[in-house]
Formats: structure tokens, C-alpha cells, sequence
């Protein structure tokens, strides 16, 4: 022993220390690195005195020498006292190093590390922010039970620090402390309590962490802070947004209803899932009646989603596109288990484009896209060619693919899947070919259709060289066997002759177990294989032994003539077998089977025992239910729960109180912190500050920033019920009653907070008409912004009047968008000379009010020169970001972009032709999130007839060239009387050319064929008027097209052109059209003039609308548009829609 | 968190652990060793391996093992997400990531973790800030350092760390005035045996080289922005922008930094810039084997297919091979099987081929597997996609900048099934 010799050398002593230390069996460099450490242990002593030295760059020189040893995990214990007096050094990375020291060993030496608290404990007070987040690491750092009340009382007050760097290092301060000392966690839950509160999005992330760490059920303390974690989200660093949304997804799971309420009960009847492993034919019935109360139960209480489940989703969603593995997979397991089915499909592709990363990332993420693939099969079905294997993939993430392969197969794509499985067959990879070759039994026994093939294919592979692969293939045969034996005699005859050949003792116990079962098919040679294996029963491996016995035991039941002796020699073999197993196997199947006068009543049921009807094996993946598991967990991936796991709760029955995540009051006090730790949401208190910071508007946020966090959710809500009240149309089902119910149910707790409210208004001692109330309110409102939030909830269940005014309020951009709006009622009403009777003013004023109501509507932030802030870059990137925001979220645009009038059905099938099944459709004007060249189309399904529809789906899609579809997932069931909707994209290639389908049903088959109206062929665009212009004025000549026109008699003000231009063709309202105080008058006042802008879907041409009036209803409708038959028929439409 | 870090070289030496809690003794890396030997292949460890008092999350990155400690739940991605910057950030300050340079730099390393992550937790990931905690070694700054005392630990708070463009410090300042641009893509592709594409996707990124003074703002804007079907940003990217108007808008980071990378679906018909034909059989009952392969140009749009390099792991059985090149040079591992051939050029008026036979163990059976063919390649001013950048302008500062845009097509696991 080489190092037996150097331990001689270095004398007793040293050899003790090191082998303390060596305590890894394998570092084999250990002799080397021996070499070393000799020179090393000798030089500690010159470490000392260097420690010891008056120079600082000796000092330093040995504390890099002593991390060193650190980092090569050797031991430098006894050099503390020396270098504990170096802590307060001047030099900065001198201490440092000292630091890093003090941490690794304090808890060894703790008499001696308290001589250097008090260093801290001055360092904590320095002026520089920096050294005293520092000084709080270390000594939070220090694992010494004495010094805790020092800890505890430092980390109180740096969670009160003025500089947020400090507040996020107390958070972490707060974990340390806890697991050190957990009788402390009272006093920390309060810390935690109020670091919560913090606004800044440094602190954000820690905090949460501290607060899973430290009292993860406290549910609780989230309430409050919920809306402003939701906002916050973007902006805080990568980490804390992980760990941000996990604890996010699990207060969800506490608090909203499950969105799939009513899909998930009907799934359990007869969902995909069934269709998929189902073996079991019999639906019972008490499972059937189980669906009907469902159904009856979704009937009377349709789902709505609460507002702040829709702000979690929709803030998250932006964060697939990180550049960060871990957040993108924890909002994905975030969608998964909190969003509606029908939106989970947006995570799969940021899932498939992470499977580019590292083999580790694509590790973990196959994982969570097997469990997904298991539930959700549809989502991952376009993406299938991304899952292919390579032959350079790692092993342990083929066999994941081929996982995820095996649970996308269905009856459309198998062909394709088995193909790729053939190549892989052939791979050099065994354990992978093996893999390959259970994947291709599970598709057989899971898709009736291919079992055949399969089974020739397996069978071919039974004369494949390799004996491992045959092994499998005999392994996996005999699995398929087993659910349709009487078919495939010859395939067993084929097995018995290759018990000759195959050694792998599975593939022979499986061949054995194999004809036993199925002896009578085979009553030849069953026998015989007997009589071959009783040769070689000695020589074989226990189990194959075992099925030896197994099959002459059956053999004697069933043809005891030919075998019995056999069956006997067998026995008598296997009585003085090594294994007792077999011993006792031998030991009962003789007293089972041989009739003898001790033998009791079982041996008349041997037969019944022996060979009663096996039920087939269900081939299940091993990924099946781990989805208990949060997705994207460490439990998820062990399938086994991980310390400090914490279980993801089961949707409650009934939603909890939502009010609870109200903000009463809304501090505005700034924080006067160093310029840059401002939190950057506060400053909408005052205007002129924001313009003086807008260097650093936070990035994302920009809109959070317009209007406070904690209230846009209520906005929102607000803005769409006002939408509801104006025009009453909006059709979409979720959100807007979701809202009007969310505010009923508010409304009854803060009804007496209200009439305080009503009261102190009515105290207010100017009182001029109703609406200038609204107005004043709205301006008052402006300059107490800390009432705001107050003031918001009390006025939205308020009278219209002053529903307006808390519209205004909600945020500033909307409310100046009134503002103006007012302000043009007023002049409006100045200009008239001579002032009407009451009862037409009150008239004009509702239309006005209608009026203003429906541009709130429309959403476009005007640019009113009142926020315009003198960089006019800025200016514009928050027009867009807010338009980003209205464009990106998928729900709530219907509210901001369709202004008024129910969306138009058109019918794709009726009742007669259908037998039964109508279906219409509609363009939802909603973004396709899977394509956004596509067009959404919403189908609704009515099953009229009295059966149930299954399996409503496309087929043969045929169109023409360049266009394409993305189909709708297909509808498993739709009950008789029920209706269902499903969403499909169509990229029309800006033609109105139809696209022809045929819609399938379990029995029946229909030609059906949609086309659109061209004005369905775009999407709104946000421009300025200045940028409309531009526009036109590069879309001359051949591209406009200019027509005259009377206008309908409706149709004469305003809000009616508005309407029903918006409702031909889906375009955005170009704002400040009629506005005076933004556009010099060049059309006369008296005169307005609309214009309207969108792009085609396809190639994004830009589609400009003007309707220009002139006096006695006449006018002037222009379209510009690069695609000249677009504009053609555009024209059309709107002239029709404008006329009638 | 992460509790405790080991760094285990090829040979299986733990030459480097950290602590950020108590600390773990090392023998729990015992657990990682037997999964390793478990794993024929070095890349076949399971990234987590339980063990019963803590859990190992590992990757494996130029042939070193980072080993995080982890004791309690938390998200796997997490740690490995975090693992990965530690290298990148390794890689950022020593050049390399090797064992020599981490044990030449311990100390730095030593100061990174330190700043890295606090309790486990990761606190300040983003290289500028980094770079403005502790500045990397080079060697003028280390004999500047020994000769003035002075060290490389920055002694104020960074100031990125605290504004709300954490990615970018104040107080840039450069003479030339430059942001140049990589737009690189890569081909993923899968050729079945008859020359037809099974898949090819493409995944492209845009790498960004800026050097600007001050606090610009740059927008950047495509001609064909609807080609890319799913991105990720750099977080200095205003995301709402992109949504609406497909316009990159951002404050860059200062120097080197990952912009975006995209994704160009594969429904988009993918142009597959060379095709191989190859013949490569084992006939029954001979120990020789025929090999012959073409590689040749196309859809390349006049574009010349530079640093071409096949490599392809030949069946067990072949004791060694026998070719002749007509350009390029061949190697064969009679112990890998590894084949490689490195092309160079391909000259499309006279296409590149290897041809010879393999010889086989002798009394070996026919090999049944064929090889696949891996194939590398790159293609310089071209983006496959037909990406094209349309314009890059800046806001906020009043200097006229040197801006640059460079494209390049490469193969990324470009593999042809024989």
C-alpha cells in the first residue's frame, strides 16, 4: 500500500487528522493529493504567523491559501483564533475571505466566533448598504444557538431598512434563523408578515421562500398580498418568480373552484382516459347516474372564474418565454393544474423548446410531459416529431421519449409512431431496443386496431439475432396473447420452438407459463415441451423451474394420459430442489393435483385453480396518476414524497370568501430610499415624479405601473360590467358574469361601507347636475389618490352615474380617457346656444353617457397631451404595452375589441341535415393562441336528437393550397339535449375561399364547409392618428377605394358607425377622430370622422377604414389596403352594414 | 435550498466542495459514484439520485460532475437551471470551465458561489452584476493586484443589482461605440434511410455583441417576424412589445449576451442544405463490409457548405475500416468504433466521397443495426430560415453606433439514418 508507506513518513500524528478526513472510499488521487497536503499541514504553521503579520497582503495570501484547504474539504480548524481577529479588516475581499471561513466553521469554534459579533453587530449599522447586508449574511450565517436573540432582533430590524438589498438579505436571514432555532417561528411568521407587505420585487422572491420554508400553511397571510404578487411577477428576478408561482399554484388550488368542474365529472364517466386503457366494457350504473348529477349540477350553477384566477393566469403567462428552464416549468405545472382545459395547450410548445437544453433539463421536463401526455394527450399530439429519438440521445432520456411517444399514440398516428419504432429496433442501444419493444406492446394492447400488426411485427422479431430482444419480445407476446389466445395457436406452436434456443430464463418461464395456459390449443406439443424441459430441469434458473412445474401441473389436469409420469419425475425433481420455493411449490401442486385418500375437497377444484380464465394484463405507463404530485417537484420526479413536500390541495367545493384579497387601503406613502430602490409601482401617486424617473420604468409593467397593482384586477372587472350595461351583448360566457356575480356578492358585505360613502358624498357641499359629479369625483379622486381604493369598491355598486366615476378612478389612463370625453359633453352642450327642455337633455345626456361608455369600450389609450411625457418614444411604448396588455389576454379581449353586438352565428350544420346535431359557428375574434396566423372559430355543437353524439370530430379537411387548420380537439361526448363549443384555427390566407370539412360523429358523417366574411380576415391594430395617416399615405392609387354613401337613418351618430364598422369587419378605432384638442380642425367639427385600423391575419397587410360624414346622413367611406381584393370586398361589406 | 456543492472530475475525485449550510460530509457522494458505475455512459447518471438522508442533482458539463446536495423538496429545474449558470459563469471568467482553471481560480470561485447563493438560495445570478462584485482574473489585473495591493472585490453594491434593469450597470462608457449581432441557426434533422426528412426543425438564436456607452435603447425589428413561432428572451427584452408589435425592444446588457432564441416550427417546410447518399452493407457469411458515402449540396442558395464533419459509430463487429477519401481526412477508433471524417469544403463540380470496405471480426455474424450518420456543417451569411433582420435603431443617447449583423446556418442534430 503506497499510502500505508506515506502515512509511515508523515508520522503517527498527521496520519490520525488525515484519515479523519478521507473519508471519501474512492478519491483515488488521494495519494497525490497526500503529497500535497504535507507541504500544506507544514505551511500552517508559516500560516499563522502570516495571519499574525502587519501586512495586509500577507494576511490575504494566507486566507487564500486557507480557502484553499477549504475547498479541497481539508480540515482548518485550528487556525480560527488566528484569523478570527482579521474580521474587521479594512481590506474588502480580505474579509470576505475571512467570512467564508467564519461560516464553515463558527459552528465548530463557537466560544470563539462570538468574539467576532460584535463586529457585526457595528456593521449593521454602516452607512453603506452593501456592508450591512453583509454583515446580517454572515451573522445570520453563524449557526451558534447563543447569538439567536442577536439574530432575531437584526433581522427585524433589516426587514425595516430603507434599502430593499438589506430587507431581501433579512428574508434570507429569516430562514436560517428558523432552521437553527424553530421555537422562533412566531416571532418570524410576524417578520415574514411584514415583509410581505413589501412592494419592491427584490424582496418579493426571498420573502416567499422564507415564507414556504418557515410556515407554508399559513394560507393566510397571502390574502392581502395575492393581487400584488400577481403583478409584481415579471419583474422580480428568475428565481423568486419560480418560487413565487409554486407557492401561488398551491394558494389557488386553496382558493378558486376548479375551472374543469364540469368536464372533470363528465370525463369520469366517459373520458379520453377510458377510451385509452379502459378494459373494463362495463360502465356501471351507479357511475352513470353520477354523470347525470353532474351534468345537473353543471346545469344549475355554471362556472365562473374569479378575477383574481384570471389575473394568475394571465400574469404568467408572459413568463413562458423565459430564457429560464425552472420558470418555464413552473408555469406550466402552474397551467396544468389551475387553468381550464382548453388553455393548458399554450404550455406545450415552451415545453418542447426547452427539450433543447441541456440532457439534464430535457430529463426532468420529459418527465413532467410523460405525466402531462397522460392527461392531456391532445396538447402534445402536434409536437409528436419532436419527441423522436436520435441515436445520440442518452439512454435514460430515449426511454422517456419513447414514453412520451407510447402514451401520444392513438388510432390517427400510430402507423407513423410504429415506423419510428422499427428503426429503433434495429439500434445498437439493448436496453433502448428493450424499451422499444414493451412501447410496441403497450400501443398494441392500448389501439385494438394495430394489435395484429404489432403481433406479426413481434413475432418477426422472434427470429432476431440478439437473444436479449427476443427475450423481451417473447415477454411482450405472451402479454398480447393473453387477451385474444384462440387466435393465434400458431403463434404459440412458433414460441415452443424456441424454448431450444432462448436462455434469457424470463423469455423461457414466459413461453412455459405461455403453453400451459393455453395447452388445449396446442394439445400436441404441449407434451412434448414437457418431456424436454423435464430433461433440463435441473439445469434451469428457479423461475424457469417454477413454470416447469406450473405447466406440468396443468398438463396432468388437462391430458393426464400422456403426462403423468412425466408430471411425477418433474415433481419428484423439484422435491429435492435447493430452493424451498420450489420444494414447497412441488410440495402443494402434488397434494393439489394427485388424487390421494388424504386429499382434501380442494383437489376436486384443481382444475377450477389451476386453470381458470386469467384476466389480461393491463399495460399501464408508470407515469399514471403521478399528476397527484405537483408537476415540476422533486416528488414528482422520485414519484415518492421528498422531505418538506408540500401536498397540492384538492379544489375546495365551494369557493372561500374572495373579498378576502381586497386591499382596504391603498398606502401611497413613498418610501424615500436611495433613487433607485424606489419601488417602481408607487410612483403613479404623482405624476411629476414618474416623469422625472421614466429612465427607470420597470420593463414589463409599464401599465402596472398607470394604475396600481392592487387594483386593476377590479378595473378590469369593473370595465367589463360596464361594457355589460351599456351595450349588453357582449356574449362571451365566462368573464363578464363571472364579474357581475363577483361584484353581487361584494356588493352585500361593503353595502354598509357604501351608504357611509353615499353619505359623506351627500355631505359634500357642491352638488351640481349627476353627471359633473362623476366628473368631480373623478378628479377629486385624482388628487386623493390614497382614497382610491376605498372609493373603487364603494362606487362600483353605485348608480351607473358613478359607476363612471369609479371607472375613472381605476386607472389614469382610462380616467383622462373620460376625462376628455366629458370635457367634449361639456362643450358640446356649450356650444348648443339655447338650452332644451329638460326632459331632451336628460334624453341627450343618456346618449352621451352611451357614448362615452362605448370609447371606454374601445380601449385605446388616447394620448391625451396630458400624459404624454416629453419623450415620445416612452409615450408610445406604454401605448403599446397597454395595448399589449388587451391583445394578450385572450378572455378579456373580447370585452376591449369586439365593442358591441352579439357576435354573428352562422350555421354549419342544421338540426334536419344533422339528424339531430346543429352546429354554428362564429368568429370569436379572439386570438388563436396555437397559430396566431389563424382564425378562431367557435363552434357550438347542440345535440337536438335524443341518443348521445360520441367522438364528434374532423376529417378530410380539404382546402385550398396554402391554407390550413388546426382542428378542434375531438369531443368525446355530447349528451342529448346538451351544447358544447369547441375552438378551431383557420388560416384563411386572406381569401374567402371556404374550408371544407366533414364532421364526424361516432355513427354519421357531414359535408360541411365554412367561409368568412372578409371583415373576419383581420385583427385590429392599434394606431395613432398621425401613424393612420402615414399609413394612407403610402396606400394610394390602386389601393383605395373610395365610395359614397347615405347613411341609414340608425345609423347617423357616432356610436352607430362605430358599431356597426366594428361589427362587419374586425377592426380597432383609431382614436382622437372627432377629438378637436389633438387635431387642428381639419374636418369641420360638425363633421367627424371615423377611421378604423387592422391587418390582415395572414400576411399582416394593413387595412385602414375612414368614413368621413358629411350633413344630411351622407358620406364618404375610403379603404386602403394593399390586397385590392380584400379592399373590394371590404368596401362591400361596410357599405352594407352602414346602409341598412 | 441547494445545501452543499461537489465537483467530481472524470476520474472520480471530488475536488472542490462548498457549503452553504452545515456542512454535509462527503461520503454521501458514495451514492453518485454507484449510480455511477450503474450508467455505462458518463451522460447516463440520473440527474437526481435519492438517498436517504439527502438527494443528488448533478449535471454534467465538460466532463465534470456538479453535484448539488439538496435535503428537501424543491424544484429539480431549479437546481439544474442554477448549476448550468454557475458553469456559464465559469466559463465566462476563466475562459474555461476545466478542473485546472477551477483549481488555479479557487479563490474566485470560491468569492462567486459566495455571492451566488446565499442559504441556498440563489441571490445574484446576472454576469454583470458579478463581474461588478468580483472582477474576473486576467493577468495584468492579477500583477496589478500584487504589486498595489489593491484587490478584485468590487467594494460597493452593484448598481445594476438594486435599479430596475438589473442586467445593465450605469456608467458604460466606450470610445468605439459598437452592438453586432450573430442571428445562428441550426438545423435538427432526422433523414430516413431513403433520403426523405422523417423532421427537421429549426432553432436559431440571436447572439449580441454590444459595446454602447450610456443607457441605450435599441429596438430591432425583422422582415419576417411571423416565422418565429416561439421565442424566449433575454429578460431585458419588453415582452408586451414583442406581443404587439413583433418588435425586440430592450435596454441591452452590457457586452456578450443571449438576445433571444427562437424556434421555427416545423409545419414550416424546413430547406435541408445536403444530402448523403451512402451504401453501406455487410454481406452474410463475409467478414468484409462495403462502405461509400456521398455527401453533395443542396437548397443552399449559392451559399458554399464550409467545416463539414461526418461522424457515424460503426456496429461492434467491425475490427477496422479501410477507406480512401477523396478529400479530407478519416479516422477510425478500433475502440469506440467511432468514425469520423473530417470534409472540410464541399465542392459541389466535384462532390465529396468516402469509399472503402470494413473488415469484420472474423466468424462474426452480420451486423443487423446500420450506423447513423451524424453530420455537422456550417453555412456563413445564410439564415436557413430566410430570417432576415430589418432594421436596429436607438433610442436615448445621441451617438451614431457601429452596428453589424451576421448570419450563420449550422447543423444542429443533423442525423441520417442508414
Amino acid at each position: 500500500m503506497s499510502t500505508a508507506a506515506l502515512y509511515n513518513d508523515q508520522g503517527a500524528a498527521e496520519a490520525a487528522v488525515e484519515a479523519g478526513q478521507e473519508t471519501t472510499p474512492t478519491s483515488s488521487s488521494s495519494g497525490a493529493a497526500f503529497g500535497l497536503f504535507s507541504t500544506d499541514f507544514k505551511k500552517n504553521e508559516d500560516l499563522k504567523e502570516m495571519l499574525e503579520s502587519n501586512k495586509e497582503s500577507l494576511k490575504l495570501e494566507a486566507m487564500k491559501r486557507i480557502v484553499q484547504l477549504i475547498s479541497k474539504g481539508k480540515n482548518a480548524s485550528e487556525l480560527f483564533p488566528a484569523i478570527v481577529k482579521n474580521v474587521a479588516s479594512k481590506n474588502i475581499e480580505l474579509k470576505k475571505l475571512v467570512y467564508v471561513y467564519l461560516v464553515r466553521y463558527a459552528e465548530e469554534q463557537q466560544d470563539l466566533a462570538l468574539l467576532s459579533i460584535s463586529t457585526f453587530q457595528r456593521a449593521l449599522k454602516d452607512p453603506n448598504q452593501f456592508i450591512r447586508a453583509s454583515a446580517l449574511r454572515v451573522l445570520s450565517s453563524i449557526r451558534v444557538p447563543i447569538i439567536v436573540p442577536i439574530m432575531m432582533l437584526a433581522i427585524k430590524e433589516a426587514a425595516a431598512d430603507l434599502s430593499p438589498y438589506v430587507r431581501k438579505t433579512s428574508a434570507h436571514a429569516i430562514q436560517k434563523l428558523h432552521s437553527l432555532d424553530p421555537d422562533q417561528k412566531e416571532q418570524l411568521i410576524e417578520v415574514i408578515e411584514k415583509l410581505l407587505k413589501d412592494k419592491s420585487t427584490l424582496v418579493a422572491g426571498s420573502v416567499v421562500m422564507a415564507f414556504e420554508e418557515v410556515c407554508p400553511d399559513r394560507i393566510d397571510l397571502i390574502h392581502k398580498n395575492y393581487r400584488k404578487l400577481c403583478n409584481l411577477l415579471v419583474d422580480v428576478e428568475e428565481w423568486g418568480q419560480v418560487v413565487i408561482i409554486n407557492m401561488l399554484t398551491r394558494y389557488a388550488r386553496t382558493q378558486f373552484l376548479n375551472p374543469n368542474i364540469n368536464e372533470s365529472l363528465l370525463e369520469e364517466g366517459s373520458g379520453g382516459e377510458k377510451m385509452f386503457y379502459g378494459s373494463d366494457e362495463d360502465e356501471d350504473e351507479d357511475e352513470k347516474e353520477k354523470k347525470a348529477e353532474a351534468a345537473a349540477i353543471a346545469k344549475r350553477k355554471p362556472y365562473v372564474m374569479d378575477p383574481d384566477h384570471r389575473l394568475l393566469l394571465r400574469n404568467t403567462k408572459p413568463l413562458l418565454q423565459s430564457r429560464n428552464a425552472a420558470v418555464v416549468m413552473a408555469v406550466a405545472q402552474l397551467y396544468f393544474h389551475l387553468a381550464p382545459k382548453a388553455e393548458v395547450g399554450v404550455i406545450a410548445k415552451a415545453l418542447v423548446r426547452l427539450l433543447r437544453s441541456h440532457s439534464e433539463v430535457q430529463f426532468v421536463v420529459l418527465q413532467n410531459v410523460a405525466t402531462m401526455t397522460i392527461k392531456r394527450r391532445g396538447m402534445f399530439e402536434p409536437y409528436l416529431k419532436s419527441f423522436y429519438i436520435r441515436s445520440t440521445d442518452p439512454t435514460q432520456i430515449k426511454v422517456l421519449k419513447l414514453e412520451v411517444l407510447t402514451n401520444l399514440a392513438n388510432e390517427t398516428n400510430i402507423s407513423t409512431i410504429l415506423r419510428e419504432f422499427q428503426t429503433y429496433i434495429k439500434s445498437m442501444d439493448k436496453d433502448f431496443v428493450a424499451a422499444t419493444i414493451q412501447a410496441i406492446g403497450r400501443c398494441a394492447t392500448n389501439i385494438g386496431e394495430v394489435r395484429d400488426t404489432c403481433l406479426n411485427g413481434l413475432v418477426q422479431l422472434l427470429s432476431n439475432r440478439d437473444e436479449l430482444v427476443v427475450a423481451e419480445s417473447v415477454v411482450v407476446i405472451k402479454k398480447l396473447l393473453q387477451m385474444q389466445p384462440e387466435k393465434h395457436s400458431d403463434i404459440i406452436k412458433h414460441m415452443a420452438k424456441l424454448t431450444d434456443n432462448i436462455q434469457v430464463p424470463m423469455a423461457r418461464a414466459s413461453i412455459l407459463w405461455l403453453i400451459g395456459e393455453y395447452c388445449e390449443h396446442v394439445p400436441r406439443i404441449a407434451p412434448d415441451v414437457l418431456r424436454k424441459m423435464a430433461k433440463s430441469f435441473t439445469n434451469e434458473e428457479d423461475i424457469v423451474k417454477l413454470q416447469i412445474i406450473n405447466l406440468a401441473a396443468k398438463l396432468y389436469l388437462t391430458n393426464s394420459k400422456q403426462t403423468k409420469l412425466l408430471t411425477q419425475y418433474v415433481l419428484n425433481l423439484a422435491k429435492y430442489d435447493q430452493n424451498y420455493d420450489i420444494r414447497d411449490r412441488a410440495r402443494f401442486v402434488r397434494q393439489l393435483i394427485v388424487p390421494t385418500e388424504k386429499s382434501g375437497a380442494l383437489s376436486k377444484y384443481a382444475k377450477k385453480l389451476f386453470l381458470a380464465l386469467k384476466p389480461a394484463p393491463v399495460l399501464e405507463s408508470p407515469f399514471k396518476d403521478r399528476d397527484h404530485f405537483q408537476l415540476g417537484s422533486l416528488s414528482h420526479l422520485l414519484n415518492a414524497k421528498a422531505g418538506g413536500y408540500q401536498e397540492l390541495p384538492e379544489w375546495p367545493e365551494a369557493a372561500p370568501d374572495p373579498s378576502v384579497r381586497n386591499v382596504e387601503v391603498f398606502t401611497l406613502l413613498e418610501r424615500v430610499t436611495t433613487l433607485t430602490s424606489v419601488p417602481e409601482w408607487t410612483k403613479c401617486s404623482s405624476r411629476e415624479k414618474r416623469k422625472e424617473k421614466k429612465v427607470e420604468k420597470p420593463f414589463y409593467s409599464d401599465s402596472e405601473g398607470e394604475s396600481g397593482p392592487t387594483e386593476s384586477a377590479d378595473s378590469e372587472s369593473d370595465s367589463a360590467s360596464t361594457t355589460d350595461s351599456a351595450s349588453a351583448s357582449v356574449s362571451e360566457e365566462s368573464e363578464s358574469g363571472l364579474e357581475s356575480e363577483s361584484e353581487e356578492e361584494s356588493e352585500t358585505e361593503e353595502e354598509e361601507e357604501d351608504k357611509k360613502e353615499k353619505k359623506n358624498q351627500k355631505k359634500e357641499p357642491k352638488k351640481p347636475v349627476q353627471e359633473s359629479e362623476s366628473e368631480q369625483s373623478s378628479e377629486e379622486e385624482d388628487r386623493k389618490p390614497e382614497k382610491r381604493s376605498k372609493k373603487l369598491k364603494s362606487d362600483s355598486e353605485s348608480d351607473s352615474v358613478e359607476d363612471e366615476g369609479s371607472e375613472s378612478e381605476s386607472s389614469p389612463s382610462e380616467s383622462e380617457d373620460f376625462e376628455s370625453e366629458a370635457v367634449v359633453t361639456k362643450k358640446k352642450k356649450a356650444a348648443e346656444s339655447k338650452p332644451p327642455s329638460k326632459s331632451v337633455r336628460k334624453e341627450e345626456k343618456k346618449e352621451k353617457k352611451e357614448m362615452s361608455l362605448l370609447d371606454l369600450d374601445d380601449f385605446e389609450p388616447t394620448p391625451s397631451p396630458q400624459v404624454t411625457p416629453v419623450n415620445t418614444l416612452l409615450s408610445n411604448s406604454l401605448a403599446t404595452d397597454l395595448e399589449g396588455l388587451s391583445l394578450s389576454d385572450s378572455i378579456l379581449s373580447p370585452a376591449t375589441i369586439i365593442p358591441s353586438g352579439a357576435l354573428k352565428n352562422y350555421e354549419l350544420l342544421h338540426r334536419i341535415t344533422g339528424e339531430g346535431l346543429s352546429v354554428e359557428y362564429c368568429f370569436s375574434r379572439q386570438p388563436f393562441s396555437p397559430d396566431a396566423n389563424m382564425v378562431a372559430v367557435q363552434l357550438q355543437f347542440t345535440n337536438n336528437s335524443t341518443s348521445d353524439t360520441k367522438n364528434l370530430h374532423m376529417e378530410d379537411v380539404r382546402l385550398q393550397s396554402g391554407m390550413r387548420v388546426k382542428e378542434f380537439p375531438e369531443i368525446e361526448l355530447l349528451p342529448a339535449g346538451e351544447m358544447t363549443s369547441a375552438v378551431m384555427g383557420i388560416d384563411f390566407c386572406d381569401s374567402t375561399q371556404a374550408a371544407n370539412f366533414q364532421l364526424c360523429s361516432h355513427t354519421k358523417k357531414f359535408f360541411v364547409s365554412i367561409q368568412p366574411p372578409v371583415g373576419e380576415l383581420m385583427r385590429p391594430v392599434f394606431l395613432t392618428e398621425n401613424e393612420f395617416k402615414k399609413e394612407q399615405g403610402q396606400l394610394m392609387g390602386m389601393n383605395e377605394i373610395t365610395e359614397k354613401l347615405t347613411l341609414d337613418v340608425k345609423c347617423r351618430n357616432e356610436h352607430a358607425i362605430v358599431q356597426r364598422v366594428t361589427t362587419a369587419a374586425n377592426l380597432s378605432r383609431v382614436p382622437c377622430g372627432s377629438d378637436k384638442e389633438c387635431s387642428p380642425p381639419v374636418p369641420p367639427p360638425d363633421y367627424p370622422v371615423h377611421r378604423f385600423a387592422g391587418r390582415t391575419v395572414t400576411s399582416s397587410s394593413l387595412v385602414l377604414v375612414t368614413v368621413a360624414t358629411r350633413e344630411e346622413g351622407a358620406a364618404q367611406l375610403m379603404v386602403n389596403c394593399e390586397k385590392m381584393v380584400i379592399g373590394t370586398m371590404l368596401v362591400k361589406d361596410i357599405l352594407l352594414a352602414l346602409t341598412q | 435550498m441547494i445545501h452543499s456543492l461537489f465537483l467530481i472530475n472524470a476520474s472520480g475525485d471530488i475536488f472542490l466542495e462548498k457549503h452553504w449550510k452545515s456542512v454535509v460530509s462527503r461520503s454521501v457522494c458514495d451514492y453518485f459514484f454507484e449510480a455511477q458505475e450503474r450508467a455505462t455512459e458518463p451522460e447516463n447518471v440520473p440527474p437526481v439520485i435519492p438517498t436517504p438522508h439527502h438527494y443528488l442533482i448533478s449535471v454534467l458539463r465538460h466532463r465534470i460532475y456538479f453535484v448539488a446536495v439538496i435535503q428537501s423538496e424543491v424544484p429539480p429545474l431549479f437546481v439544474i437551471e442554477f448549476l448550468h449558470r454557475v458553469v456559464d459563469t465559469f466559463q465566462d471568467y476563466f475562459g474555461v470551465c476545466t478542473e485546472a482553471a477551477i483549481k488555479d481560480n479557487v479563490v474566485v470561485v470560491y468569492e462567486l458561489l459566495e455571492e451566488m447563493l446565499d442559504n441556498g438560495f440563489p441571490l445574484a445570478t446576472e454576469s454583470n452584476i458579478l463581474k461588478e462584485l468580483i472582477k474576473p482574473p486576467t493577468i495584468l489585473r492579477t500583477m496589478v493586484n500584487t504589486i498595489t495591493g489593491s484587490t478584485n472585490v468590487g467594494e460597493q453594491l452593484p448598481t445594476g443589482q438594486l435599479s430596475v434593469v438589473p442586467w445593465r450597470r450605469t456608467g458604460v462608457k466606450y470610445t468605439n461605440n459598437e452592438a453586432y449581432f450573430d442571428v445562428v441557426e441550426e438545423i435538427d434533422a432526422i433523414i430516413d434511410k431513403s433520403g426523405s426528412t422523417i423532421t427537421a426543425e429549426i432553432q436559431g438564436v440571436i447572439d449580441a455583441c454590444v459595446k454602447l456607452t450610456g443607457m441605450p435603447d435599441l429596438t430591432l425589428s425583422f422582415m419576417n417576424p411571423r416565422l418565429l413561432d416561439d421565442v424566449s428572451f433575454h429578460p431585458c427584452v419588453r415582452f408586451k412589445r414583442w406581443e404587439a408589435e413583433r418588435i425586440l425592444s430592450f435596454i441591452p446588457p452590457d457586452g456578450n449576451f443571449r438576445l433571444l432564441s427562437y424556434h421555427v416550427s416545423s409545419q414550416n417546410l424546413v430547406a435541408i442544405p445536403v444530402y448523403v447518399k451512402h451504401n453501406i452493407t455487410f454481406r452474410e457469411g463475409s467478414s468484409q463490409g462495403r462502405f461509400d458515402l456521398t455527401l453533395g449540396p443542396k437548397q443552399t442558395m449559392g451559399k458554399a457548405v464550409e467545416a463539414v464533419l461526418v461522424s457515424s459509430q460503426l456496429p461492434r463487429g467491425v475490427l477496422n475500416a479501410n477507406l480512401n477519401p477523396s478529400q479530407g481526412t478519416y479516422t477510425f477508433d478500433p475502440v469506440t468504433k467511432l468514425l469520423t471524417w473530417d470534409v472540410g469544403k464541399i465542392n459541389p463540380q466535384k462532390l465529396p466521397n468516402l469509399k472503402g470496405t470494413m473488415n469484420l471480426q472474423a466468424g462474426a455474424s452480420k451486423p443487423d443495426e446500420n450506423p447513423t450518420i451524424n453530420i455537422q456543417f456550417k453555412i456563413q451569411q445564410m439564415a436557413i430560415s430566410g430570417l432576415k433582420v430589418n432594421r436596429l435603431d436607438m433610442y436615448g443617447e445621441k451617438y451614431k453606433p457601429f452596428k453589424g449583423i451576421k448570419y450563420m446556418t449550422k447543423a444542429g442534430k443533423f442525423q441520417v439514418r442508414t
